[in-house]
């Protein structure tokens, strides 16, 4: 019996008792806890798809973390003096600085009294002049266009049109997002359709970034999981897409794939022929391809390079670049930006039929428009300090600085974990992460199972609460069944991350020593 | 034929608005008029949404002082920006992670400004208690409604989710609740009786929704948009009462609540009314409530900040709404900064108390009014005028040749004659047989003036082409 229908015999019994006794004043009934009706929402009337929606990266074991930082900081003991928070890939929170030409235009751009400030240099008082010139009122707090500020979609396309060697680009297939994730959500909502077998099925890598699981629970599209390949540095296979699609053909419409590139959690740097590979898989299966490029400028090992999908599809002739359907995602948050607060993004849509353009562009106009500053910092980012301006030299010893000691991290990460019995890391080839697989001993998986825990849950937590240091297990961006994993970010500065690294190694040697 | 060409049914059924027309023809003399080319005015005039900021309202100093020294933060060890701004900025700046305001937002948003926030919305109300657990911050109060409607519909329900909403009712609600499958149900403001919410109607509009789809919840906007209403507490009360009668969800959009002007006006929140009644009703009837850094007196469209206050969920519900809003985790921080600075402002005795001061004055509607062939409401409150326009056949009848609706035919004539560009009553709903327009009045007085001289002009030539 629900809880509604409990109530409603509750009422109905009360409502046979005597006029006296039924003469009590509502008050006293809620007095004793009693509601006097069910709540219009409950756990059972909600949204069904809303009950699916988990995201690991902020997970249970982030929470924990939080509360332990709240026992800390009330003077409790513990076996640490900090908890470090290596879960989520948010540069500044670990001490990244910010470029000072973009703070220094957003500042401007905020208080344009600044203007008549001396200690601005005058190429950031121009780019500012600029962007506030292409906003309502020559303010960053008027709403703009719902696909974005004209003359930032123009300026991204030239990015794009430079970083791709020429290959052109329409101002008009720019639109830009609230974060890339916006964006990826955006295009999500609008493919998703069908019921019952021919319900749209969106194909992700497994491991995979959480935001894609979690979008398509929401909105009840069928996830289609292919693996990267461990053994092959996290490497994409065709026949393993192969194998994904044929499986789930019998079940759903698959209908999209997306790939991470740089990867999200695993670091590697797709080669250009598996870019064309992919490709190629897309055109023949007629599938709608989504790469999220986010990290396009963290790139790290040798022998790698970031190759963009739309260059490569370009490059592969007119048989697939005037096909192949394809939206490549972009963001403030990660490279040597860092700038997650700002929320700033943009999407390339290529090769998108009109028609199903304005039905996105009346999509995007329901959330109105994207953060201003956001826009504006995306405009800094795709149009740079040039030779010869003032900002120049300390924009590029800026850059060159943060983005040296992130490749630095990534090695150094690599190095260490897999000086430890029981753990083994791949190259950490670009993005920000180490995805590392961990060997867990029998008697812990049994008793993390007891518990109702995922196993590398289990080891995460009871890392968190003997060394303070907050990962995330690897079963909540999915794995090979069987094996486990933690994400670590490579952004605490380096002395930092030595110590890090070295708790890391304790705690696992301690751990498998515990449970052997 | 495209991947693509098959679309959710959800997108397809928004509609396409009648605005794109006059946006598309109002863009084409943008760039005629940067052409050199004559027009009787220099330059166009929109006023069709409400954006202070693009109508040469000045953002408050204040604000973007601070904004300014935390995205800068060297700003702060000069003396050039005054003590109070420095300290707030620092203040903000330290509950950052990093220090920085480009590292991410906890989802539910910094504990220490969302403590304050829900102290600034218990001394809005009175004293009646604010639960900060309670409070969910969003990229604006259309992206948190967008997210509460979608835990309220049921796509595998057998009858579609229904929700009652106003007639005339502003487009971006609309197009949420379509946009997430579910139905509007519409109930017919007043406007005789100024836009008056009337329980009959409400109850009407209840009635034909049965079989049709399954009613959960009712959706008010106070003050009002498109019309400028401000709901007395008699009024909030029956929609209170109502709600819990029928048990439906209620979804109060608040956001205009610091543009009053009526002088016999007065905004009280669903919240406080609700509170104010006493149990049953305080305990048990389900509320959220929007607002946003975007009207009032900072009209920071731009920043997307905004937030719902949850009031008498089921704890276990809102774990739920939790986790919808940890993955779609997207404030700005300077949109959140901006939420402390509305709900903090300078207070009297600070320095930069002086300069924020402001008064605000909505004197169109009586101009308007005074135009034969106009009549229009009161404006009590919130950022547009909505008056009636009285149409004569002839320019109906044109109207029908051209194809176009007859307030979007007037609104056309307006645009190509006179630069000024408003949008047209049929967009918001309205009683069949009757037009309007609708502008925006959160603008400078300069530019105010300027519009409504050139309505006047248009008006008295328009009703007399087509007399």
């Amino acid at each position: 019996m629900n809880h509604g229908t409990a109530l409603l015999w509750k009422r109905r019994a009360l409502s046979s008792l005597s006029a006296t006794r039924r003469g009590l004043p509502k008050e006293k009934m809620t007095e004793n806890g009693m509601m006097s009706r069910a709540k219009v929402l409950t756990i059972d009337t909600i949204n069904p798809t809303v009950k699916k929606v988990e995201y690991a990266v902020r997970g249970p074991i982030v929470q924990r973390a939080v509360e332990l930082e709240r026992e800390l900081s009330q003077g409790m003991k513990k076996p640490f003096a900090e908890v470090i928070k290596a879960n989520i890939g948010d540069a500044h929170a670990m001490g990244q600085q910010p470029i000072t030409f973009f703070r220094q235009v957003l500042a401007l751009c905020s208080y344009p009294e600044l203007l008549s400030d001396n200690t601005f240099p005058e190429d950031a008082k121009s780019r500012a002049c600029r962007i506030l010139q292409s906003c309502g009122g020559h303010s960053m707090g008027a709403y703009s266009a719902s696909q974005g500020i004209d003359s930032v979609r123009e300026d991204v396309a030239r990015y794009i049109e430079r970083r791709d060697g020429g290959v052109p680009c329409d101002p008009d297939d720019i639109y830009l997002t609230t974060g890339a994730s916006d964006g990826i959500v955006t295009m999500l909502k609008l493919l998703v359709c069908g019921e019952g077998v021919s319900r749209t099925g969106v194909m992700i890598s497994i491991p995979q970034y959480p935001l894609y699981s979690a979008a398509l629970a929401e909105l009840g599209a069928v996830q289609i999981n292919y693996y990267l390949n461990e053994e092959k540095c996290w490497s994409l296979d065709i026949p393993e897409l192969q194998r994904a699609l044929d499986e789930a053909r019998q079940y759903c419409n698959p209908r999209a794939l997306c790939i991470i590139n740089p990867g999200n959690p695993t670091g590697q740097v797709q080669s250009r022929k598996c870019i064309e590979d992919v490709i190629r898989f897309a055109a023949k299966e007629r599938l709608f391809l989504m790469a999220d490029e986010v990290y396009q400028d963290n790139v790290y090992a040798d022998g790698c390079q970031f190759h963009s999908f739309k260059k490569v599809l370009f490059e592969m002739g007119p048989e697939y670049s005037d096909t192949v359907e394809l939206a490549s995602f972009h963001s403030t948050s990660k490279c040597y930006m860092g700038e997650c607060g700002f929320r700033g993004g943009y999407m390339e849509l290529i090769n998108m039929d009109d028609e199903v353009k304005a039905q996105l562009t009346k999509l995007v106009s329901v959330r109105l428009c994207p953060p201003v500053p956001g826009q504006a910092l995306m405009d800094l980012v795709v149009n740079p300090p040039q030779p010869g301006e003032p900002s120049y030299d300390n924009f590029i010893k800026e850059r060159t600085a943060t983005l040296s000691a992130l490749a630095e991290k990534a090695k150094l990460t690599e190095q260490v974990l897999n000086t430890v019995q029981g753990i083994s890391c791949n190259p950490v080839q670009g993005a920000m992460y180490s995805f590392p697989r961990i060997t867990i001993p029998e008697k812990a998986v049994k008793e993390a199972t007891e518990k109702g825990q995922q196993p590398d849950m289990f080891y995460c937590m009871k890392m968190l609460e003997e060394t303070g240091i907050c990962l995330v297990p690897g079963s909540g961006f999915g794995q090979k069944d069987g094996t486990y994993h933690f994400r670590m970010t490579i952004l605490p500065p380096s002395d930092k991350l030595k110590i890090l690294l070295d708790k890391v190694k304790e705690f696992h040697q301690k751990f498998t020593q515990q449970y052997s | 034929m495209s991947v693509l060409q098959e679309i959710s049914q959800n997108v397809k059924s928004i509609k396409q608005l009648d605005y794109a027309v006059l946006a598309r023809r109002a863009n084409q003399i943008q760039k005629e008029l940067s052409q050199g080319v004559r027009k009787p005015y220099k330059e166009l005039i929109d006023l069709c949404w409400g954006d202070p900021h693009s109508m040469d309202v000045k953002p408050l100093t204040f604000v973007r002082q601070v904004l300014a020294a935390c995205v800068y933060p060297e700003l702060m060890s000069s003396h050039k920006l005054p003590l109070d701004v420095r300290q707030r900025a620092q203040w903000l700046l330290g509950r950052c992670d990093g220090g920085s305001v480009g590292s991410y937002l906890a989802p539910t948003g910094i504990p220490e400004i969302v403590q304050r926030m829900s102290e600034s919305i218990r001394r809005r109300d009175g004293g009646v208690p604010c639960n900060p657990d309670n409070i969910f911050i969003s990229p604006g109060s259309q992206w948190s409604l967008t997210n509460i409607i979608q835990v309220l519909v049921n796509n595998e329900a057998p009858l579609r989710t229904g929700i009652l909403t106003p007639v005339p009712c502003h487009v971006t609600t609309i197009m949420s609740i379509k946009s997430l499958g579910a139905a509007v149900i519409p109930y017919f403001l007043s406007e005789e009786h100024g836009w008056a919410l009337q329980v009959e109607e409400l109850q009407r509009a209840l009635e034909s929704a049965k079989g049709g789809c399954n009613p959960v919840a009712l959706y008010v906007i106070n003050p009002g948009n498109p019309a400028g209403y401000v709901q007395s507490r008699k009024s909030i009360q029956e929609v209170i009462q109502f709600a819990s009668e029928k048990r439906l969800f209620l979804l109060a959009d608040e956001v205009y609540q610091d543009c009053v002007y009526g002088k016999n006006s007065e905004f009280v929140s669903y919240k406080r009314v609700l509170a104010e009644m006493g149990p049953p009703f305080s305990d048990t009837v389900e509320v959220a409530s929007f607002h946003s850094v975007s009207k009032g007196f900072m009209g920071e469209c731009g920043l997307r900040g905004g937030y719902v206050e949850l009031v008498n969920l089921d704890p276990n519900v809102v774990k739920y709404i939790f986790n919808l809003i940890c993955k779609d985790s997207t404030t700005p921080v300077l949109a959140h900064f901006a939420m402390d600075l509305m709900m903090n402002p300078p207070r009297p005795g600070d320095p930069s108390y002086p300069l924020y001061n402001q008064v605000r004055n909505a004197t169109a509607h009586e101009v308007v009014n005074s135009l034969p062939g106009f009549s229009c409401q009161p404006v009590e409150g919130g950022a547009f005028v909505l008056p009636r326009v009285f149409l004569p056949p002839r320019a109906i009848q044109k109207a029908k040749e051209e194809g176009m609706q007859p307030d979007t035919f007037y609104c056309m004539r307006l645009l190509e004659e006179m630069g000024v560009l408003v949008s047209p009553g049929c967009e918001y709903g309205q009683k069949e047989g009757t037009y309007h327009i609708r502008f925006c009045i959160m603008a400078s007085q300069d530019i105010i003036d300027e519009v409504l001289k050139r309505l006047t002009t248009f008006h008295t030539k328009f009703m007399k082409d087509f007399s």
